[in-house]
């Protein structure tokens, strides 16, 4: 039976991998879930099948963690998916943690046989991600949910502190892989990495979740990995380093679509130091109503519609289907830019137009879709701000300065729908919003596309 | 023979960069079910809960502790692999629109 479940866990590694692979299009996704699935299922059958201690305790944990995670995963709103992911890198990181403890605590009455060198050395790194994972996604999940401000919140000396807090912490993690059987230390450094948690989320603001998602997603990954390495596991091993990987790649797309650094993003607080200084004079900007928004789109001949956060904040994704029905029976031309960061996770606003039904062959991606603006009549700006900004190709002073963006502005007419002037999340004023050919359409977006769909003349023969 | 530590990294090693290459490859139009994907896969960790809870030396604490973990792991799993799928169905192009 042993050496069974090593090659059911062969199998089940192949299984996650072939999983991946067929995400690569949305042809094949779904069978690529139907093999992570197998693979799980294999992994755990396999695991039960040779072990047969206290059955009771973890077929009960098995239905009690299905009970909970269905009704989850069917009543979720997909705009509230970034919510949901952070949380589940809670829950995986918990796992991870607690199961580090718990092997820790097991092994410590032959420590001096079970606890050495590297086991010792996965364990620590274990349960520092795992529980500094688990606490920072449920800061990130406050901070998504506005339980908790999604400003950065910072105070004096804010990165010294975590500094001093980290080394403390990996000092006394550095102890109990030298000294194992000194217990106290370990309520300690688990208390502390909790801690560590909730400090290294504090400073990061909304428009930074897509990357500390990801790698949120990346540290719970290494952390069933350390896991692998402490249980000699290696099954544990390939899918944690496929899924610290997973969450690396992300987070490197992530960065460069905002042409920061992860060390920028993790200590910089955006948005926080340039209070937007002294840019408080009025300039002139022209607005429209409903109806003339109308017209315009009624006269144009190709239409690229800019979604941003604001959209899943007014759930606007519905009225914009029905706004891009009425557009394509017109035979005008419709459609997506998404931006890497639109959003508050990698691929957000995707998720919400395919929930709306739009084709997602008309979701096209920043670099495709640039050169098209200027053969474009009219760029729809709904909810989305600093993506948009020229000042990130134009203005050195600016703080988004270099950070690709959409080439909004060399469409031929531009239209904004947004709730009033205010500056973006970032503070910074869009130079976008006082161009001659731009028309701001004041309102909530999902009033105002709804308003614009009734002001469209019924279509020719519709 | 390698070590247990040595084949280990061998194993990471390969499968860090196996991950790498096929990610690299996934469209970003897939990005948001791809990490709650990887998501229920990293909660693999449930075997390793199982694992601690099954030893015949499992303590009371330890019970407890891995208790609490395959119940957050299978959450992980069950919520993960379904809110995935229910994301892909939503995929469609224009052809396959009612």
């Amino acid at each position: 039976m042993g050496s069974l479940v090593n090659y059911i866990y062969i199998l089940s590694g192949a299984l996650f991998i072939l999983s991946l692979k067929w995400m690569n299009s949305p042809v094949t996704a779904r069978r690529g879930t139907l093999a992570g699935e197998a693979g799980m299922f294999l992994a755990i059958g396999g695991t039960l099948l040779t072990h047969h201690h206290n059955w009771e305790w973890i077929l009960a944990a098995l239905f009690i963690g299905t009970a909970i995670g269905v009704p989850i995963a069917y009543i979720m709103p997909m705009t509230a998916v970034p919510q949901r992911t952070a949380m589940s890198h809670a829950c995986g990181a918990l796992a991870a943690a607690l199961v580090g403890t718990a092997e820790y605590y097991q092994r410590q009455p032959h420590a001096s046989t079970e606890l050495v060198g590297f086991v010792m050395v996965a364990l620590v790194i274990e349960t520092l991600l795992g529980f500094l994972t688990f606490t920072g996604s449920l800061m990130a999940m406050g901070k998504l949910q506005e339980i908790l401000p999604s400003r950065p919140l910072v105070y004096k000396n804010q990165n010294a502190t975590n500094f001093v807090l980290f080394a403390i912490a990996l000092a006394l993690g550095v102890r109990i892989i030298l000294v194992p059987t000194d217990t106290w230390i370990f309520p300690v450094f688990a208390g502390l990495s909790l801690l560590f948690g909730v400090l290294l989320i504090l400073p990061i603001g909304g428009a930074d979740m897509p990357t500390v998602i990801a790698l949120l997603n990346s540290y719970a990954g290494l952390s069933a990995c350390a896991m692998g390495f402490a249980l000699d596991n290696k099954l544990l091993v390939i899918a944690g380093a496929l899924d610290g990987s997973s969450g690396l790649i992300l987070s490197i797309i992530m960065c460069k679509a905002m042409n920061r650094s992860f060390t920028n993003v993790l200590f910089g607080a955006f948005g926080q130091i340039q209070t937007s200084a002294g840019k408080t004079e009025q300039r002139p900007h022209r607005s429209a109503s409903a109806e003339e928004a109308a017209a315009v789109l009624e006269a144009a001949s190709s239409v690229i519609i800019i979604p941003g956060y604001g959209l899943a904040v007014a759930q606007a994704q519905h009225k914009i289907r029905d706004l891009f029905d009425s557009l394509m029976k017109r035979g005008i031309d419709v459609k997506f830019a998404i931006h890497p960061v639109a959003g508050r996770m990698p691929g957000h606003m995707n998720v919400l137009l395919a929930e709306a039904d739009i084709p997602y062959d008309r979701l096209i991606e920043m670099d495709e879709i640039n050169g098209e603006f200027p053969q474009c009549d009219v760029a729809l700006v709904i909810g989305a701000n600093d993506v948009t900004n020229p000042a990130a190709r134009t203005d050195k002073a600016s703080p988004i300065y270099g950070m690709p963006i959409l080439d909004v502005d060399k469409a031929h007419t531009v239209m904004v729908i947004k709730r009033s002037m205010s500056p973006g999340f970032a503070g910074i004023d869009n130079d976008l919003y006082y161009m001659d050919k731009t028309l701001m359409l004041f309102g909530d977006a999902k009033a105002f596309v709804s308003e614009i769909i009734k002001e469209l003349p019924a279509a020719v023969g519709a | 023979m390698p070590s247990n530590l040595e084949m280990g990294l061998y194993v990471f090693m390969l499968a860090t960069f196996v991950g790498l290459e096929v990610i690299r490859r996934v469209s970003p139009l897939l990005h948001t079910p791809l990490m709650s994907l990887t998501n229920a896969i990293s909660a693999i960790s449930v075997v390793g809960a199982i694992l601690v809870i099954s030893n015949d030396e499992a303590t009371t604490l330890s019970k407890v502790l891995g208790f609490i973990a395959i119940t957050a792991a299978s959450t992980n799993i069950v919520s993960g692999f379904l809110i995935t799928d229910r994301m892909l169905k939503m995929f469609k192009r224009r052809e396959e629109r009612k």
